[in-house]
């Protein structure tokens, strides 16, 4: 993983702190060529990577890519599916069959019901594998090696004790994407130990960690414990706490925590896209010299 | 360890089902629903013994507390069962589809001595608790109008095939959505009692009104307006806000923003003309997160209801059987 990733929750009106500015960012990104430029902007600040929900408007963005090839050519996309209200508004409206029924692809639940329940009771990790493909058409031809898990799936299967599912998904991705499996959550701590008991090793998890302590479910000090004595590749997500801690200060925090591989941000400016970059590469480049001068010490003593 | 029930595994029912897979304190002893394929999925993946009949789940289960998260019409007559049975209930919003129906599981509640929580969530969210407390401590001087407003992408075009599309199973944006902002109003600004006037219209739907906007009047005399769309699709999700103006000052507060204006500087830690703080600030961490702290705060608070730690004196029986009240003085007042 790169040590810097580009978000997505700015072109889609996610915005954790305010309504207005959910809006604004809304009539910005209005067009796909203001997410494209805004994304030309990242590759410009050596940002390679791209982390994005299976928003039906990332369909365009990889029409684009794949279109210029030469351009893109390093460009990578971490896929994190499902697009969350796409289903959850559908569930409102539709219930959970009603979605299943709307949203898994081809006749395959045509013929569950026409099978009736026994046949289907079987299948339904190949319903799962059904949907990861339907969200995973979008990025044919782009190299995506690392496809996630929503938190709300994350977090809604870990508390109902689902492991196994998520030991299925991380199968599948390997088996049919030649890809790995990460998984987004806003409960570190509750996750590691799960993925541990279903067998996952070293696993990928993208989550909140701030010196705010902000959607760290369980507390900062914990999420600081397993950083520190399990074997996880973490991407830290909401550096900023949603705007709670200066810039400066939430970088330096993330940057001095151990075990952080990647730090996930997304921005709508070129400014502020610079800014972040290199004030993460400013905090990289204090640590490694304080680690160099550590070994120096160990060296010679 | 409080031995919990779930009857209803839909969207709210799931929901609560992991928070409470989730809670220390809680051992889940029985999930029911009428969903083969729900019940079958919770069988083969989940620990949590699964039913199809909940009465029998009762019987068989002995827990403690129940969750109630089926379509409303049911709520009445599964709430008295186990009501009746001594047990404490925690039952999905609305509460009844009618006040009559309501006052009596109010005051079955209230003899049985159980604890009872209603699952309006927004009572458990940093900004709006925030809100209240500014209005009680008088800061904001005389009220002189408040707006109520919710708009949400729940129906966004003209097909509809479940429960909330039927106005005798409590579908419609008045009891689904409406009842959120209603209830929130009761809450923070006193009771609303009198409606002067109602436009329930359909944009979508065949059954059931899509909006809400009514003229409220509280207990105090303070008027205001209610306007709820759950056809809007220029939001993500449902978005709730509170506009309050008064003699000294202004409040305009969401689940993610509270913005207040004062007149002069507060000796509550707001200063002279505006001030902003963010949920952030505002809600304190929950030990397990999914989809917001307050559904997880909600559950928590009805869980250290039961073990003695809090007052049961958020989101009661009788709280929301005074919104499901509001909410017939809004169908009355139409025309």
């Amino acid at each position: 993983m790169e040590r810097i990733l580009f978000g997505d929750n700015q072109f889609f009106a996610v915005n954790h702190i305010s309504d207005e500015k959910s809006r604004e960012q809304s009539i910005k990104f209005k067009d796909d060529e203001a997410i494209i430029k805004t994304l030309d902007h990242a590759i410009d600040a050596g940002i390679n990577t791209f982390m994005c929900t299976t928003h039906d408007r990332i369909a365009n963005i990889c029409d684009y890519i794949r279109k210029y090839p030469e351009h893109y050519s390093a460009f990578k996309i971490y896929p994190c599916m499902p697009y969350a209200h796409k289903y959850a508004n559908a569930v409102t409206e539709l219930g959970i069959v009603g979605t299943l029924r709307e949203y898994v692809p081809g006749n395959f639940f045509g013929s569950i019901f026409k099978g009736g329940i026994a046949y289907l009771s079987k299948d339904y990790l190949s319903i799962m594998e059904l949907m990861i493909d339907a969200e995973m058409k979008m990025f044919t031809n782009i190299d995506t090696p690392i496809i996630f898990l929503q938190n709300v799936i994350t977090d809604l299967l870990l508390g109902l004790g689902m492991k196994d599912i998520f030991k299925a998904f991380n199968n599948y991705i390997e088996k049919k994407y030649n890809a790995e499996a990460g998984y987004i959550t806003m409960n570190m701590p509750k996750l590691q130990y799960v993925l541990e008991q279903a067998g996952i090793k070293n696993p990928i998890i993208c989550t909140s960690i701030n010196k705010a302590g902000f959607r760290m479910s369980g507390g900062k000090e914990l999420y600081e414990s397993v950083l520190k004595t399990k074997q996880i590749r973490t991407i830290a997500m909401q550096v900023l706490a949603g705007g709670a801690i200066s810039p400066k200060e939430a970088i330096e925090y993330v940057c001095n925590l151990p075990n952080i591989e990647s730090i996930l941000f997304g921005a709508s400016s070129m400014n502020h896209i610079k800014e972040t970059v290199s004030l993460i590469q400013k905090y990289d480049i204090q640590n490694q010299h304080k680690l160099g001068y550590n070994n120096f010490i160990i060296n010679t003593v | 360890m409080i031995k919990v029930c779930l009857i209803g595994a839909g969207k709210m029912g799931i929901s609560h089902l992991s928070i409470l897979g989730a809670h220390p304190d809680v051992q889940v002893v029985g999930v029911c629903d009428t969903s083969k394929i729900v019940l079958d999925v919770l069988k083969k993946y989940s620990a949590f013994p699964c039913y199809t009949d909940y009465q029998e789940m009762l019987e068989d289960a002995e827990p403690d507390a129940v969750f109630v998260s089926v379509p409303t019409k049911y709520h009445a007559g599964i709430v008295k069962q186990i009501l009746e049975k001594g047990k404490h209930v925690f039952a999905e919003k609305p509460l009844c589809l009618t006040a009559d129906e309501g006052e009596k599981i109010v005051e079955l509640a209230s003899r049985r001595g159980v604890i009872n929580q209603v699952g309006y969530h927004n009572k458990f969210i940093g900004t709006f608790r925030e809100a209240k407390r500014i209005l009680d401590s008088g800061e904001l001087g005389e009220i002189f109008h408040f707006s109520g407003e919710s708009y949400g992408p729940v129906v966004v075009k003209r097909k509809q095939d479940n429960w909330r599309a039927d106005p005798a199973e409590g579908g419609g944006c008045l009891m689904d959505y409406a009842s959120h902002v209603i209830d929130l109003i009761n809450y923070i600004l006193g009771p609303i009692t009198k409606v002067k006037g109602s436009i329930l219209k359909s944009f979508y739907s065949n059954k059931v009104e899509d909006s809400v906007f009514s003229l409220l009047e509280l207990s105090s005399k303070v008027t205001g307006v209610l306007s709820v769309n759950w056809s809007d699709e220029t939001y993500r999700k449902m978005s709730t806000s509170l506009t309050i103006t008064g003699s000294k000052g202004k409040i305009i507060c969401d689940a993610n923003e509270l913005k207040v204006h004062l007149k002069t500087s507060s000796n509550a830690g707001y200063t002279k003309g505006w001030n902003v703080k963010y949920v952030t600030d505002l809600t304190p961490p929950v030990d397990f997160y999914l989809r917001g702290e307050e559904y997880s705060a909600q559950v928590d608070y009805f869980i250290k209801a039961i073990q003695h730690k809090v007052p049961n004196n958020i989101n009661t029986f009788k709280s929301a059987w005074y919104t499901d009240k509001v909410i017939s003085f809004i169908k009355e007042s139409v025309n």
